[in-house]
């Protein structure tokens, strides 16, 4: 499943769609303890967690996941919006708690 | 942070790479920039992506590290054919046990600091972790340097 088809399912809010939307999807990831996800982070996965900051999309775009999926209501903040818009990064959002988001995805993988 | 070219290098050794970034102390909305411009730079050298990773990675917590902890510094990285180097100079309070730093999970960050997902102690240990070799020299009340180096493999062999 590519990010495009995640997005059509209706699951998730889009807050920032970038213009590529082609990349697979191939693992999911969940962890709000950022130093644990930069050494565990698994390239073309979808990080889902409830760190909506711009550091957040720091370690995504360092450890090659694929896109930001913030669970628990959470919503990116002004900065992270505008960073995602700059670097061209996708942010999906959800009310539905972690493992359900993750569970959503992954079943779909 | 400001990435400028041959600065502060010596000219007797080939350098492929050469770059001086400037890591303002609290400023989490840039910590990163330097990573993240460091990888694409490392990228453009077509090294290895699990190379590249990894001291994308080691830098990121040197840079964090730098922006929790040290009230700034500077951070040198050069790339010759047979390695990365990764200098992190800083006049922060320095690190009193060493030894403890480097225990995963050993944290001294603030409450704030762990709200934003940071403070987990992995920080030194991830930077030994995805690194082939690290120095620390640290004195209380007069700084600390960090020196990383990953190897590269010789061009032909897998990495």
């Amino acid at each position: 499943m590519n990010v495009a088809q995640l997005i059509e399912t209706g699951y998730f809010d889009v807050q920032h769609r970038a213009s590529d939307l082609s990349g697979e999807i191939t693992d999911v990831f969940c962890c709000d303890l950022l130093s644990i996800a930069m050494a565990k982070g698994i390239p073309g996965a979808a990080f889902v967690t409830v760190m909506g900051n711009v550091n957040a999309l720091a370690v995504l775009r360092l450890t090659d996941m694929r896109l930001l999926v913030l669970a628990e209501g959470i919503g990116p903040d002004e900065a992270t919006l505008k960073k995602a818009k700059d670097e061209d990064i996708t942010i999906l959002s959800s009310r539905e708690g972690i493992f359900p988001c993750a569970q959503f995805i992954h079943e779909r993988l | 942070m400001n990435a400028s070219d041959n600065r502060m290098l010596p000219d007797a050794i080939d350098f492929r790479l050469a770059l001086c970034y400037d890591v303002r102390p609290n400023d989490f909305r840039r910590a990163g920039e330097a990573s993240t411009d460091l990888k694409m730079r490392l990228q453009g050298l077509h090294l290895a992506p699990d190379i590249v990773r990894r001291a994308a990675i080691a830098m990121y917590e040197g840079e964090i590290n730098m922006v929790i902890h040290a009230e700034g510094g500077v951070i040198t990285v050069t790339v010759t054919d047979g390695e990365i180097r990764m200098v992190f100079e800083d006049k922060g309070p320095g690190i009193p046990d060493i030894d403890k730093a480097m225990q995963a999970g050993y944290s001294t960050a603030s409450e704030m600091v762990r709200n934003m997902g940071f403070g987990a102690g992995m920080g030194l240990p991830n930077m030994k972790q995805y690194s082939d070799d690290i120095q620390i020299e640290s004195k209380e009340g007069i700084g600390t340097t960090v020196t990383m180096r990953i190897f590269l493999p010789e061009e032909g062999t897998p990495s």
